[in-house]
């Protein structure tokens, strides 16, 4: 009996996590621009983005001499590169855009929770927000230490 | 025992207003207190370090839970502080109390302290393509030993837990939902981590032991996992069986996060197949 009674509990468990991954599923040929409702709702993430950021006491300082406007369109156009939604990013490399900023990592922490704010107002899926949060995390390295690509990009 | 630790835990929850502190980890990645009074699941230390403290900031937590198998109850009390990201210091006072001896010569309750040290080592949770790796020690004092001492054959009242932690959250991994995976090895001497002493008639016995954990963050506020914990088998009068666990923790914001667990303990001195409930309500600040 407590055999069985642990096998179940073990079941249950499993069949829990099997059906989070079948809700978790998407339409094979959408793109993750799409599942963030397409230029519309990348607009809205960001223009939440920015809201949240002008209240973040730990970042504002670093948009004092930000062309906001600016911004704000070489962001949407990267959220839409990296989502797949066949835009080009025309902006400055995330290490030249944070090369003076020297950055700890409570303030990239600090921008993740704001985006996570930004997306959570603009209604995102929590799937297509995870999706998001893992194609951003893999520039941690090049925002953080942006002088190690510097000096490759620059040949002495 | 659980009272005083209520009003304790609502004074901390008043002075966490207070004292709230400007912190910018992610929900959930202060992690849980588990049972040492380490940041982690319910019974395994992760890597993590607790409270929502990043680089530059500080951050606590204080944590009650109670474990109500079939014979007998633990409750724990824990406070913690997490350090620049980087440091962590704990505190536990455990209590068991055994229903069947509560008539008889020995203690029907037994009180351990622990004092807990985590360093992390290198790596981050999320952010680097390593997981986070930690280093952390336990000392613990067993405040009633004479059931370990005089009938079980445990050779001391006290020890040091020595642990390595891995922990990594992989974001969109499974059905879109963000897993996290933890491995620790611990260096022990502990019977039934403490509460039945440490060492046995050989002296004091160190053995690695494995444990595990796993979760799955459904979104950010609710995750499901379960535990893994190898227990040494070392006194040759009662045997000691692996623990495991199956939990749902709820992160409603980055104040509170409460758990609720399914525990198989196994065998516990005398008593075989001790399952139940564990419950833990972590605040911080």
């Amino acid at each position: 009996m407590p055999e069985l009674k642990r096998t179940l509990s073990h079941l249950c468990l499993v069949s829990v996590l099997m059906l989070t991954a079948c809700a978790g599923q998407t339409k094979p040929d959408e793109t993750l621009y799409q599942r963030l409702g397409g230029l519309q709702g990348v607009t809205t993430i960001v223009d939440n983005l920015l809201y949240e950021l002008g209240s973040n006491e730990k970042l504002i300082g670093f948009f004092a001499e930000t062309d906001i406007d600016r911004f704000r369109s070489k962001l949407i156009e990267q959220l839409c590169q990296v989502s797949d939604g066949g835009c080009e990013y025309t902006g400055d490399s995330m290490a030249q855009a944070h090369s003076t900023m020297s950055l700890d990592q409570s303030h990239f922490d600090s921008l993740v929770n704001d985006l996570i704010a930004a997306m959570d107002a603009a209604g995102t899926p929590v799937t297509a927000q995870n999706d998001l949060l893992s194609r951003l995390v893999p520039m941690y390295d090049e925002v953080m230490h942006p002088q190690r690509y510097l000096e490759t990009d620059s040949p002495s | 025992m659980v009272k005083p630790m209520l009003c304790f835990l609502s004074l901390l929850c008043l002075g966490s207003a207070a004292l709230a502190e400007s912190t910018s980890k992610i929900l959930g990645t202060s992690a849980l207190s588990q049972l040492e009074g380490a940041s982690g699941g319910g019974i395994v230390p992760w890597a993590t370090i607790g409270g929502y403290g990043s680089e530059g900031e500080w951050g606590a937590a204080a944590s009650i839970s109670g474990v109500q198998v079939d014979d007998f109850i633990l409750d724990t009390g824990t406070v913690l502080v997490g350090v620049n990201n980087r440091l962590e210091l704990s505190y536990a006072q455990q209590t068991l109390q055994v229903e069947e001896l509560a008539s008889g010569p020995f203690d029907a309750v037994i009180q351990q302290q622990v004092y807990g040290l985590k360093v992390r080592a290198f790596g981050h949770l999320i952010y680097e393509r390593w997981p986070q790796v930690s280093v952390g020690l336990q000392q613990k004092y067993n405040q009633n030993p004479n059931i370990a001492k005089d009938v079980l054959g445990a050779d001391s009242d006290q020890g040091t837990d020595v642990y390595v932690s891995a922990s990594k959250l992989w974001l969109h991994a499974l059905g879109g939902r963000n897993v996290l995976v933890n491995a620790t090895a611990r260096y022990t001497n502990a019977n039934q981590i403490g509460l039945l002493g440490f060492g046995n008639a050989d002296g004091s016995d160190y053995q690695l032991v494995a444990e595990g954990s796993a979760a799955l963050f459904l979104n950010p506020h609710w995750a499901v996992g379960g535990e893994y914990r190898q227990k040494p088998d070392r006194l040759s009068s009662v045997d000691e069986s692996a623990w495991w666990d199956a939990f749902v923790a709820w992160f409603p914001n980055p104040r509170i996060a409460v758990v609720a667990a399914y525990v198989d303990l196994g065998t516990v001195a005398l008593w075989d197949e001790q399952r139940g409930g564990y419950v833990s309500i972590q605040i911080t600040n």
